[in-house]
């Protein structure tokens, strides 16, 4: 029997993501590095009292009739962001560094449902963020960081002076599925990014218990140079292309 | 009272600082306008923390647009010789490992002794830490450019800052609409002023007592 890793639907790729689960999303502003295929089917799944963690929690989509989000306009195609689950309640708590600012008449999801007390929120500064999520990814259980000391990041949690530099002691970040989006892969599941959309993706392959890579096409195996792939195979568990994979059940 | 400066001329009198081969990181909104004056036969690379180092000029038209090449701002970038991508991780490692030389930021308060604070208004919770208390924290060198006072005037140099900080200590030199002020461990030394602009002008709009050296300059501009 040979390896595959390519699923042959998104929906299948993401049946087992169960409630309550913590889910890593990759992504970063308007760059085409949102698994948006994944997250419509984690939408259709419906699992619900997930817990999200990204840079950004995302817009969502706007009502029909109301004025457009906040940030930027222009998305790729076929574009969906995490706000897509806050919108439709299966969100319970964000851990997220850019959330941008909540406008009134204009609110994102994320900023709605914070202000009516219906979802939590861990603010993490970005490296950190991205640090924590490493530290898992390479059994780190936690590390001290001067990020955050002597600001309210440190509240409850123990410092220490290193170096003579005061540090802050965060705790890898433990997910259950990471969601990420690349473009092209092989069966294998090795992965190549292209530019600025690597991002968080880049981090968080490999860093929860099931990897569920998005990529645009599959190659053969032998089809990536070897010196070019970004994320080893080894940290990838399933793949779906949109060009070979169904966006349906 | 003389004209305060446009972000335009704070952006080109920030760029001033940028010295030959240095790696400079820009936070959004003023700094990023920065990019535009590199002075003449200096060569810098700039780095965005999601994941690109030696990138170009924000795009100008919509066929220069690519939804693989943007800056940390969100804004679309051109490409350049020399450019690489990496993920997070490693872009923040380069932050935190203390291997940028300048960061650029825009700020809402600073104090005397260079604590900066420039993520969170109150009322406007959560906020949006983003990459900027790593930054703060990691980059040999921080300038904060911003307003030098809010729209209702008051100063936003302050003895101490009222807002939640990003970072204590961590401000080397203010760039503002009306002056040039560094932070020392003596205090806020001014080193210019804007043209019009006197010293008592400035001292007026801040809190804390500035030194005002011998050498004082008018920003060449």
């Amino acid at each position: 029997m040979s390896i595959n890793k390519l699923y042959d639907s998104f929906d299948n790729a993401v049946a087992d993501v169960f409630d309550g689960a913590v889910i890593l999303i990759g992504g970063f502003g308007p760059a085409d590095g949102c698994p948006s295929y994944l997250i419509r089917a984690l939408y259709r799944k419906g699992a619900k009292n997930l817990t999200l963690v990204s840079n950004g929690p995302g817009q969502g989509r706007p009502k029909p009739g109301a004025p457009p989000p906040p940030g930027p306009r222009r998305r790729p195609p076929n574009y969906d962001d995490g706000g897509l689950l806050i919108q439709n309640g299966q969100v319970i708590k964000c851990v997220c560094a850019f959330p941008g600012f909540g406008r009134p008449g204009a609110m994102s999801p994320f900023h709605q449902l914070l202000a009516d007390g219906k979802m939590a929120v861990e603010l993490v500064p970005q490296g950190t963020l991205a640090e924590r999520i490493r530290a898992s990814k390479a059994g780190v259980p936690a590390f001290y960081t001067p990020t955050g000391a002597g600001t309210i990041i440190e509240k409850g949690k123990e410092t220490r002076m290193i170096d003579g530099k005061m540090c802050v002691l965060e705790h890898a970040l433990k997910a259950d599925f990471a969601l990420v989006r690349a473009n092209k892969s092989d069966r294998w599941g090795n992965l190549v990014y292209q530019g600025t959309s690597r991002n968080f993706n880049g981090a968080m392959a490999g860093a929860a218990k099931v990897t569920i890579a998005e990529v645009n096409e599959m190659v053969e195996l032998g089809g990536l140079d070897p010196e070019g792939i970004a994320t080893p195979s080894i940290y990838v568990n399933r793949v779906c292309s949109r060009k070979d994979s169904r966006e349906g059940a | 009272m003389a004209e305060r400066l446009d972000e335009q001329t704070m952006a080109l009198r920030v760029a001033r600082e940028f010295e030959n081969g240095m790696v400079v990181n820009l936070g959004v909104g003023i700094p990023t306008l920065t990019s535009n004056y590199v002075p003449e036969g200096r060569e810098v690379i700039f780095q965005s923390e999601n994941g690109c180092l030696g990138y170009g000029r924000v795009a100008q038209t919509e066929a220069e647009q690519d939804f693989n090449l943007i800056n940390a701002g969100g804004q679309f970038v051109i490409g350049n010789l020399g450019m690489c991508f990496f993920d997070h991780a490693e872009s923040f490692s380069m932050i935190r490992g203390g291997h940028i030389d300048l960061c650029v930021l825009g700020g809402l308060q600073v104090s005397e002794k260079g604590d900066l604070a420039n993520w969170l208004i109150p009322g406007r919770e959560p906020g949006s830490i983003g990459g900027g208390m790593d930054l703060a924290f990691g980059a040999a060198k921080l300038i904060v450019v911003m307003t030098h006072s809010t729209k209702e005037n008051e100063p936003k140099i302050l003895k101490n800052c009222s807002y939640a900080l990003t970072a204590p200590r961590c401000v080397d030199l203010v760039v503002t609409d009306i002056a040039v002020i560094e932070v020392t461990d003596k205090g806020l030394v001014l080193k210019e002023t804007a043209p019009g602009w006197t010293a008592k002008e400035v001292q007026a709009l801040t809190e804390p007592t500035l030194i005002i050296p011998p050498d004082l300059k008018v920003m060449s501009l």
